[in-house]
């Protein structure tokens, strides 16, 4: 099953299948790792539900609603 | 040969500055975010045979550039050619680490990879098999602990040894269906002679803003041959961008990271210790309040007389205190206020004050019997130390508050503020890094406002420039104990100094917020630019990183009561003992100096020519004839906000009134000139905001001007003098009559109507454009 990489619920991870966005974002996120094949996985939610924490090739990276729904994850 | 330049790259929070604090044996400012450094720094090393100039870059992720700082350090790397690259990465977050490594080694600058946090590394059980490391990156690789010292000769000594090498440009990408047009792009650079053609061959195809504007030529090239070439080839088509992010974690993966040797495998998504930590710190309920009450905590501890509340709970005590606070010793009172015990923060205060009120009654004695004249002895005794004294009793409280926003940011607590805060900060149209630099307002405006480079967003970055000052700094911090020591003073069941002066702290974070929602909705309007970071591990705050950011903080206090603030005292007691016919106005009065027709001093009539200006806020002309101390004192805070206070202990002694004992430094002179004028408390609680929102002190303007330059910063002055009048004024006019506020909100009200009609007008035109 495909969802985007926001809408992940905590505990659930997955292998990212496309980046979209573009610019200095899409950059961004590419840099951090956020490739596809990249293996993710959803930790935490901020206490007011944004951003989000997410792990991606053995690192913690912290990123907005708004930047995670540019990454569509396949779910395991 | 000329001396060796080798420049600290690494991502950010990787420990560079750690490291380059080891190297060069300087006290460059730690933390436990990224992003601390934001500027390079430049210093020696000197324990090598020959000495090695050292350069800390700021931590980028990658070598395309974003932010202002990724623009430095990009620079520095590509156009002053240092000798040797020392490649810092963090063993614990290796895959990520390497994507920057990657980069590097396409710039033909010998490179050493230090591998950095081994011992952190091993804690967890894990291992890096170096040679094997230093075999696929064909790169010297040395392990070290940045922090314990370890490893750093070692890395030395390969560095000189590689720089005196040259090293080819390498690129991890060959053989990915792009590669052709890297390669033409590359042969085509050498023939035009441009220095590091591999780097900009790499960077032109993923289509990197800069190097396309700056080769059009070669740029259009290169999207011919991935339009003819990559249909079919790669998965990614012609999006050259991911393809070659996406091929630099593939080679790393498999070529590089198998180094890392697992000491047993690890779930995804297992938790770790900061996890765990985070679970409560940044809980969905708790987090919020937990934070609330740790600011509350440390402004307790700094700033409270009652201490823990220990003597609101417990009656005896609280009589034992008021016994001991009757007897007037000034030693004893360190320990204990009228109302309880006082906190480490306050402690500190009194002791500090014991100590400049004892030297100045020997320095008074000391002169006293050398035959000094009345006047001289009226000089250094009131005029010089008193105004100096009373900028250093707050000195210790000063640093507490540092020492404990230190252990905060160096815990790793203040990037969870950062996460916590974000979606709150966005409203206001900041993201959640903009609280970074605010936070560390409360300790210094100038560092905080170099720090904004961190912002990506050039408007995001001058509205927070703009706010900084209002997150009052520790030299702020005597106006507000002062004068809210004073209100109290006055007010016969209100003795919580502390919440006075939380709730101004509180006020000046209103003022800050209003301010950015004002300036993202009007001259500032912008998209709120994104937020990726990392969270940093927790860690114990590093007793020797904490003293160094408090040593550098109190020296920087010293100098200044010692050089600004001891020639403003001179000047202030000159300019108030002297008429303008350069009469000296002190008289002897039974034995004592005294200046009983200060209002002729020049001060006096400046301050008398001004006063006007300040009736709005309520500490103007109503005052009467000693009205205009408090006008001279806002106008001598420019200069330093320490000022403010100290132009309150110099001028106390002149007015005709009994001077109001208290045992707290500032205090008892603000009370005076209290009661000598009348001032109301929301005329006090206007001056107080008025000089936390108003134009800050000379360096931090300088600063501002550096940040933001020219034309911006400008407005940026006009604004801090709008802000802080407009502030005074409502304060004063509600707090007093009541009913002004109908008037304030219905201006508020009317503006916010227009800046929204007139928003969407804008867009409509912005569409129709489109």
């Amino acid at each position: 099953m495909k969802k985007l990489l926001s809408q992940l619920s905590i505990g659930e991870g997955g292998k990212i299948v496309k980046v979209g966005g573009e610019g200095a974002i899409r950059r961004r996120l590419l840099d951090m790792g956020i490739t596809p094949g990249a293996e993710v996985y959803f930790r935490k939610k901020a206490p007011l539900g944004d951003p989000i924490e997410i792990s991606v090739r053995g690192y913690e990276l912290t990123l907005r609603k708004a930047e995670a729904n540019f990454a569509e994850v396949e779910l395991y | 040969m000329d001396q060796l330049t080798f420049a600290l790259a690494g991502n950010p929070n990787s420990g560079k500055t750690t490291l380059f604090n080891v190297l060069t044996g300087s006290t460059a400012h730690v933390g436990n975010w990224p992003g601390v450094t934001v500027d390079k720094k430049e210093g020696v090393y000197k324990k090598g045979d020959e000495p090695v100039a050292i350069m800390d870059l700021p931590g980028i992720y990658s070598l395309s550039p974003y932010t202002p700082e990724e623009v430095i350090a990009r620079n520095y790397i590509l156009k002053e050619r240092p000798s040797c690259i020392i490649n810092i990465v963090d063993a614990t977050n290796l895959e990520r680490n390497l994507y920057l490594t990657t980069q590097l080694l396409e710039v033909d600058i010998p490179m050493v990879v230090a591998l950095n946090m081994t011992d952190v590394l091993k804690k967890q059980g894990d291992s890096i098999d170096v040679a094997a490391l230093e075999e696929a990156l064909g790169l010297p690789v040395v392990e070290i602990s940045a922090l314990r010292e370890e490893g750093t000769e070692e890395l030395m000594r390969r560095a000189i040894e590689a720089a005196k090498t040259t090293r080819d440009a390498f690129s991890v990408l060959k053989g990915i269906p792009s590669y052709g047009a890297i390669e033409n792009a590359e042969i085509a650079f050498k023939l035009k002679d441009i220095q590091y053609p591999l780097f900009h061959a790499v960077k032109l195809v993923e289509k990197d803003e800069l190097e396309v504007k700056s080769h059009p030529a070669e740029a259009s090239a290169a999207v011919e041959y991935l339009k003819k070439n990559m249909k079919d080839a790669s998965p990614f088509g012609e999006d050259t961008e991911a393809e070659i992010a996406d091929a630099r974690y593939k080679y790393i993966v498999e070529n590089y990271a198998v180094a890392l040797k697992r000491g047993r495998e690890r779930k995804l998504g297992e938790l770790t210790r900061s996890d765990k930590v985070d679970r409560v710190l940044t809980n969905k309920w708790a987090g919020i309040p937990i934070f609330l009450a740790i600011l509350f905590a440390v402004f307790h501890l700094t700033f409270s007389e009652n201490f823990l509340y220990l003597g609101s709970m417990i009656p005896p005590f609280a009589e034992f205190c008021e016994g001991i606070a009757a007897m007037e010793n000034p030693w004893l009172s360190i320990f204990f206020s009228g109302d309880g015990l006082n906190s480490p923060g306050a402690m500190l205060f009194y002791l500090m004050e014991a100590c400049t009120g004892q030297i100045g009654d020997w320095l008074g004695l000391g002169l006293t019997s050398m035959g000094a004249a009345g006047w001289a002895v009226g000089l250094v005794c009131d005029g010089v130390w008193g105004g100096v004294a009373s900028v250093l009793s707050f000195v210790p409280q000063i640093m507490t508050l540092f020492l404990l926003f230190s252990i905060l940011e160096d815990s790793g607590y203040m990037a969870r503020v950062a996460f916590i805060l974000d979606r709150l900060l966005r409203r206001f149209g900041v993201s959640g890094r903009a609280f970074m630099p605010m936070i560390m307002g409360f300790g210094c405006s100038i560092p905080a406002m170099i720090n904004t480079r961190t912002l990506a967003d050039e408007k995001e970055r001058a509205a927070t420039v703009r706010v900084i000052p209002f997150f009052s700094c520790g030299a702020k911090a005597p106006i507000l104990t002062a004068v809210a020591g004073a209100i109290i003073a006055d007010s016969a069941n209100f003795h919580s100094t502390d919440l006075i002066v939380y709730g101004m702290y509180l006020l000046g974070v209103l003022v800050a917020i209003l301010s950015l929602l004002l300036m993202r909705s009007t001259t500032m309007r912008g998209k709120t630019p994104p937020f990726v970071m990392e969270l940093p591990t927790y860690h114990m705050p590093r007793f020797k990183n904490l003293m160094l950011h408090l040593w550098d903080k109190l020296k920087h206090y010293i100098q200044k009561a010692f050089t600004i603030i001891l020639v403003s005292c001179i000047v202030i007691w000159v300019l108030s003992n002297f008429s303008w016919n350069w009469t000296f106005l002190m008289e002897e009065v039974e034995g004592e100096m005294i200046n009983q027709q200060m209002d002729k001093s020049i001060l006096g009539s400046i301050g008398m020519l001004i006063q006007p200006i300040f009736t709005p806020l309520g500490f103007g002309s109503q005052l009467g004839p000693w009205g205009w101390v408090f006008a001279v004192a806002a106008i001598t805070g420019l200069i330093a906000k320490e000022n403010v206070v100290a132009t309150f202990g110099a001028l106390a002694a002149c007015v005709p009134v009994a001077i109001i004992s208290s045992d707290v430094e500032g205090v008892g002179e603000v009370a005076t000139m209290v009661a000598a004028t009348g001032i109301n408390v929301p005329a006090l609680i206007s001056f107080i905001m008025f000089n936390m929102t108003t134009i800050p002190c000379f360096a931090a303007v300088a600063s501002a001007k550096g940040e933001l330059g020219g034309k911006r910063f400008a407005w940026t002055l006009v604004f801090w003098m709008v802000t802080s009048y407009v502030v005074g004024s409502v304060i004063y006019t509600v707090g007093t009559w009541g009913w002004p506020a109908l008037i304030w909100a219905a201006a508020a009200a009317a503006a916010i109507i227009g800046i929204v009609i007139y928003n969407k007008k804008a867009d409509k035109k912005a569409k129709l454009l489109k």
